[in-house]
Parts: structure tokens; sequence; C-alpha cells
């Protein structure tokens, strides 16, 4: 029964890697997502699917890190990939802040300039 | 020589013509550079009612140091040798913009910083505040070996050379006691004068509790940062 259960949740991993994959790559080809973004998300779903193929290597994984049930493995792999996007989403906010922040400043710098023109020209 | 005042104003429209008329009386050859910084009132029509100001409009918020930052940039662009900085909100008095100003005529300070603890000023700000200057003071004594009794304080005067170097780099918000590390670090000198200060006229002041909080600790890792790198 145990052999069974472990067996359902390999099969649903590796269903949801691909599905993962075939949606990020939909998304790129539709131009939704950029392929700077995609990547992250690859790397995770690929790295995913493998494991989830080949149970001995995830076996090996958990045995490595300590860890008795090798599908908790697969979780914490998931976490980490998360993490990782979110920095990388924190790095692409914190640099539109900057490029926002100098395009506000020059769209004023411009429309004052500007006025101070017309007003000379008047 | 050339000289403009820099008046950051976010939400001011009941302060913003006193203060550009009190400027006026008390320093007729400033030129004047009202930031408004994606305010959601009048402000920019009451500054430009009073036809004695230029009016920038950022479409929307930045915050403080981006705005006093849009100042710096328009300064240099401008060729100034010399510009202050003045709240939008009436606390500081343009009277004493003469004793700001006077370090850098005779070239002795990058930067004066008008402080309200080095007088009898009425208003010494809420608690927290008072508090956080105190940290910030203890760090520039660890970290600079030099003590600035007021580093939030946004009433300043800047020279040339400060104006290039923070129209190049200048923090978004909470920018006061950052700008004391980044210029002291590129080795200029900072002077700080006794000004007094009143407790605003309308409107509130942007600092909640919560928010002193956070800027007590965006500020401090900002400047911890700014450190190390070198």
């Amino acid at each position: 029964m145990a052999e069974v259960n472990t067996m359902r949740i390999q099969i649903l991993a590796i269903f949801g890697s691909v599905a993962l994959i075939i949606f990020i790559l939909n998304l790129i080809r539709k131009k939704k997502l950029r392929e700077e973004f995609s990547i992250l998300w690859l790397v995770t779903a690929f790295i995913f699917l493998l494991i989830s193929i080949f149970r001995p290597l995830l076996d090996k994984f958990s045995y490595f890190l300590g860890i008795d049930y090798p599908p908790a493995a697969l979780f914490l792999i998931l976490i980490l990939g998360l993490i990782m996007v979110c920095i990388h989403f924190s790095i692409a906010i914190s640099e539109l802040k900057e490029t926002n922040k100098k395009l506000l400043q020059e769209l004023g710098l411009l429309r004052a300039e500007l006025e101070e023109k017309e007003r000379r020209e008047k | 020589m050339k000289k403009i005042a820099i008046i950051p104003a976010f939400n001011e429209e009941k302060n913003i013509q006193g203060v550009i008329s009190s400027l006026k009386q008390y320093q007729p050859d400033f030129d004047i550079l009202v930031i408004n910084d994606g305010s959601f009132d009048q402000t920019s029509l009451a500054a430009r009612k009073t036809n004695q100001a230029l009016v920038i409009d950022l479409l929307s918020n930045i915050g403080i140091g981006g705005a006093v930052q849009t100042g710096f940039i328009y300064s240099r662009r401008k060729n100034y040798d010399l510009a202050i900085q003045i709240d939008g909100d009436g606390q500081h008095d343009p009277a004493e913009i003469k004793k700001l100003i006077e370090p850098i005529l005779a070239d002795k300070a990058d930067m004066v910083i008008g402080s309200r603890f080095l007088s009898q000023s009425k208003y010494k700000g809420t608690f927290w505040r008072r508090l956080g200057i105190k940290i910030f003071s203890f760090l520039n004594l660890i970290f600079l070996g030099e003590k600035f009794t007021d580093s939030t304080s946004g009433f300043r005067a800047f020279n040339r050379r400060t104006i290039e170097i923070l129209s190049e780099e200048y923090p978004d918000d909470f920018p006061e006691p950052e700008a004391i590390f980044l210029l002291k670090k590129k080795g200029l000198r900072i002077m700080e004068v006794p000004v007094s200060m009143e407790a605003r006229r309308a409107g509130r002041s942007s600092l909640s509790f919560f928010k002193s909080i956070y800027y007590m600790v965006k500020v401090i890792l900002a400047i911890s940062i700014l450190m190390l790198r070198k």
C-alpha cells in the first residue's frame, strides 16, 4: 500500500513539473513572459522533473541531507526555487523603481524647461 | 553668484505661498524652485500663483529625497553656485538663511546644516524623532569621529561641489542622515549652525510612530552598507 502511495506522488510530481514547463514555455511563446524571468522557473521545474523521474537520485539527495522521507526533499527543492525567484523579483523591482524615479525626474525637468521656453516666447 | 532655494513640497497648498513670500522678503537674490512631489492638493497651483517661483511637478510621489535630487539636477544644469534646501511647511525661518549660507560664501564648508539643538529652538520635534536623532548622532561619532546634533534637519545649504555629488547620488527617502555619511566619505566639509524651528503651521508631519521605526532601521542599514562599501 505504501508503495502505491509513493508511486502516486511520483506520478503527480512528474505531471506537475511537465505542466509547469509547458506553461512557462507557452507564456514565453506568447510574449507574456520575458526569457529573463523564465529561466529560474524552468531550472526549478527541470530539477523537479529529473528528481521525480529518477527516484534513486532523490533518495541519495535526501540521505545526504538527512531527510527520512524522500518526497519531503521535493518540497525543499521547490521552496528553494521559489525563494530564488522571489529574490530575483525584489532585484527587478528595485531596478524598476530606480528607472522610474529617473524618468519622473527627467519628465518634470523637461516640462519645466518647456514652460520656461514658452513663457519667454510670449 | 547664482543662488537657488529648493523647496520640496508634498501637499503643502496651505503653507507654500507663505514660505515663498517670506523667502523673497529675506533673500531677494535667490531663485526659488518648488518641487511638487506628486501632491494630491493644489500645491503646484498655489506656488505658481505667486509668480515668484519656478515649479517642477513630479507626476507621482517619489519621496523627499528624489524630489530634492531633482532640484540638485536642475541646479547643476543651470550652473548654480549655491543652493539651499528649505521645507515647504513653514518650519524653517527664511530670516535664518543668511546664517546658513555664511560658511559656504566664506568657503569654510561644503554643506551647512541648520540645527535646532545648537540653539534654544522652541520646537524640538516628537520624542521618537529626538531619540532617532540621538542614535544618528552616536553613529556619526563612531563612524565619522565627528558629531552632528541634528542630522535629520532638512534646512541646509550646499556649494557647487556638493550639488554635483548629490545630483548623482541621493537616497529616495529619509535622505538627510545618509547624505552626511555620503559627503563625509568623499572628504567634504560639513558644518552645523544654530537655527530655530517652528512646529508646522498646517497639515501633518510626514513622520508617524511606525514610520519613525522604519526610518531608523532603513537609515542605519543604509549607513552601515555605505561605510562597508569602499
